[in-house]
């Protein structure tokens, strides 16, 4: 393999692995406060037709992702609803979620399927950081979304760390009776955590469709939300170390498709389980080292908080 | 902190005993409400709910030939259900259902191109086998990940999903294409050994006296046998069975071979039954539905054959609405609604709300948060 072909691997990779950094930060913000979101699929799902639909409808693509990150929010508000107001289940309303914003989004997006996009977002260089040997050329030609990306993950890394209500929030997911005493609202926090995680979701969901794929196939996340909560657990939820498993992920789904396309003989189905195949062993791995992620994950993840019961 | 701001305001007192009753009431309410949420939701959108609800009825309750539709999507799911809901007994999240359906339709294709000629009864015992056994190897490798290396099994069972339906897809593309198919990824037809026989004159196949007889047999085994009374122990205290000397690891991959068994043959019945080849798109979410189902019954599996039942209506009810220019994905969404609304309602299971007005202390931020925690209150979650 020629180093040329690694190149544009690691450039595909980095343009793949934006949808996963999305989605496994919002995931992050979520687990951090102690609420397991599994519906991040769906709410992929909801955000790609959101912002494909308003896309088409008005032809400005930064209104579709405002749309899609607004579509993914309520989904969000529907899960804490339920969860922590109603107490139900995380995994089971997580999966529900998944069912229920499938339909919907295939619902709503009937009209519009296999239709090409008005506008897309294209790459853009960077003066100067573009010009860089190799580096400019993966990390500093992409689209302006992927840009973004880098500054949310600086963002939420920094208000999860270093501020007042991001310790505030951790506080939540570790220790909600802890946090309740000393007069933090674990409802509200919680609340604030889902919606915003499902505002990430919908985000990723319009990156899917608007860049990376631009147009909308029914189920066309196609599992990546759940790769996604795989890399919550491998970036032990750290939105910094979300980034380098995020591009690990992106990596493995570019290599399949060049490898094809330099020729060599595989069938695609086989390239198309490459991705899936890859999470299951990343996640024999990181089981080996069971202590640590156990102490890296919050400890009431999971957990409904009842006051009356601590 | 005047005492006159009295606000009448919901609290939830914890019920010690969930009655029956109020258990029962609270599902059917729910699927009520989701029907009046889904009518709402269709209103808004646009869409006449008149003829939309027509349509679910005709094709499946409300004509001889929706019934017999309805029958057949739900010998599928009680089998996907059945999977679901062992693995749960376990407190295992048994995600893959869906995969192992398809490995299960693969195991059993193999097996009736393998030997197409063989008599019937032992043809279709063979792909019975096959089918079992393809489901029980798709969940045995989460199965054993859980139980040795204690990977979670929920994100495993559901990618492998995903690459059980590719696997299929690129056997129907290939090897086992029919050369008829014209382009469609279809397998070829099976022979009239390896499909299952109607029940008299319906359209109705055998699969649903399996289906009945696996229901029936994963009730005996959860309440008469020792396997089963292992299953409820590890489930609901895994310490306490640590204690008793049952082992956890070979019971995780025990119960998930049963597990995937049932999917598998879920599987098979519906190559043999109904579709009668191997094709790419053999399930309509069978896997995921099944976990509504499951979740719904309660996980029992005797509750879980009139539960699916209705789901089959709603699956069968679906394909209907497709022929009045709908799409099919209202059901989907009606179904997860459904159980939302069941999810939610279980908060009236277990608590009672009792409306006060209560002067406003100030001591408290909520009026009478801390005031009357039950001792003996069970751990919130099922």
């Amino acid at each position: 393999m020629s180093a040329d072909l690694f190149l544009t691997v690691f450039v595909a990779g980095v343009a793949a692995g934006t949808v996963f950094l999305f989605a496994a930060v919002g995931e992050i913000i979520t687990e951090r406060a102690g609420v397991l979101n599994l519906g991040l699929e769906g709410m992929m799902l909801v955000g790609a037709v959101t912002g494909f639909l308003v896309n088409h409808q008005f032809r400005q693509l930064w209104l579709g992702v405002l749309a899609a990150v607004v579509a993914g929010g309520a989904l969000g508000l529907l899960h804490a609803l339920l969860v922590v107001s109603f107490r139900t289940n995380q995994v089971v309303t997580g999966l529900t979620l998944v069912i229920f914003a499938g339909g919907l989004s295939g619902y709503a997006g009937e009209s519009v399927v296999g239709v090409a996009p008005p506008a897309t977002f294209e790459p853009v260089a960077i003066p100067l950081l573009s010009a860089i040997p190799v580096l400019g050329r993966v990390f500093f030609r992409q689209n302006p979304l992927v840009y973004l990306s880098y500054g949310l993950v600086v963002a939420t890394w920094f208000w999860l760390f270093k501020t007042r209500p991001g310790l505030n929030l951790r506080s939540v997911g570790e220790s909600p009776e802890t946090a309740d005493a000393v007069g933090i609202s674990v409802t509200r926090t919680r609340y604030a955590a889902v919606v915003a995680g499902g505002g990430f979701a919908g985000l990723a969901g319009a990156y899917l469709s608007l860049a990376q794929s631009p147009s909308w196939v029914p189920n066309m996340t196609a599992g990546r939300g759940w790769i996604a909560i795989a890399l919550v657990i491998f970036a032990t939820w750290s939105p910094v170390r979300a980034v380098f498993g995020a591009y690990v992920f992106g990596c493995v789904e570019a290599l399949g498709f060049r490898l094809q396309a330099v020729g060599v003989d595989i069938p695609s189905f086989f390239v198309s389980m490459l991705p899936y195949l890859f999470t299951i062993v990343v996640l024999v791995v990181i089981s080996r080292d069971t202590a640590r992620r156990r102490l890296a994950a919050p400890a009431s993840l999971g957990n409904a908080y009842v006051r009356e019961e601590r | 902190m005047s005492a006159t701001t009295a606000a009448l305001r919901p609290r939830l007192v914890k019920r010690l005993l969930p009655s029956r009753a109020t258990r029962l009431a609270v599902r059917i309410g729910a699927v009520a409400a989701a029907f009046v949420a889904a009518a709402l939701f269709l209103l808004l959108a646009g869409n006449p709910i008149g003829p939309v609800f027509s349509a679910l009825w005709s094709g499946s309750f409300g004509s001889a030939y929706g019934q017999a539709q309805t029958i057949l999507a739900a010998i599928p799911l009680v089998f996907t259900s059945l999977a679901v809901a062992i693995a749960f007994r376990m407190l295992l999240w048994n995600i893959g259902a869906e995969g192992q359906f398809y490995f299960g339709a693969f195991g059993a294709a193999a097996v009736a191109y393998a030997w197409p000629e063989w008599p019937g009864p032992l043809l279709l015992t063979a792909m019975v086998l096959g089918g079992m056994l393809g489901g029980a190897l798709w969940a045995l490798v989460p199965g054993a990940l859980r139980a040795y290396l204690g990977v979670n099994e929920i994100v495993p069972t559901l990618l492998l999903n995903y690459v059980a339906i590719l696997w299929v897809d690129y056997l129907v593309n290939t090897a086992w294409r029919d050369p008829e198919s014209l382009g469609f990824p279809l397998g070829v037809p099976f022979s009239a050994q390896a499909t299952l026989p109607q029940l008299g004159d319906t359209a109705v196949h055998a699969g649903a006296i399996i289906a009945v007889i696996a229901a029936l047999v994963i009730a005996v085994i959860l309440r008469k046998t020792i396997w089963g009374y292992k299953i409820k122990v590890i489930g609901e205290n895994r310490r306490a069975a640590r204690y008793a000397g049952f082992s956890i690891t070979r019971n995780i991959v025990g119960v998930m071979l049963l597990s995937g068994a049932l999917a598998g043959v879920g599987g098979m019945v519906e190559v043999s039954g109904t579709v009668h080849r191997i094709q790419a798109d053999i399930s309509p979410g069978f896997g995921y539905t099944g976990i509504i189902v499951a979740t719904l019954a309660r996980f029992s599996p005797l509750l879980i054959l009139p539960v699916a039942l209705l789901f089959g209506a709603l699956i069968t009810g679906g394909v209907e609405l497709q022929t009045i220019g709908l799409p099919s994905d209202i059901v989907l969404m009606l179904q997860g609604t459904i159980l939302f609304f069941a999810l939610a309602g279980e908060l009236l299971v277990h608590y009672r709300i009792e409306w006060r007005r209560q002067a406003q202390t100030g001591s408290e931020g909520e009026p009478g948060a801390a005031g009357r925690a039950h001792p003996g209150a069970m751990p919130s979650g099922t």
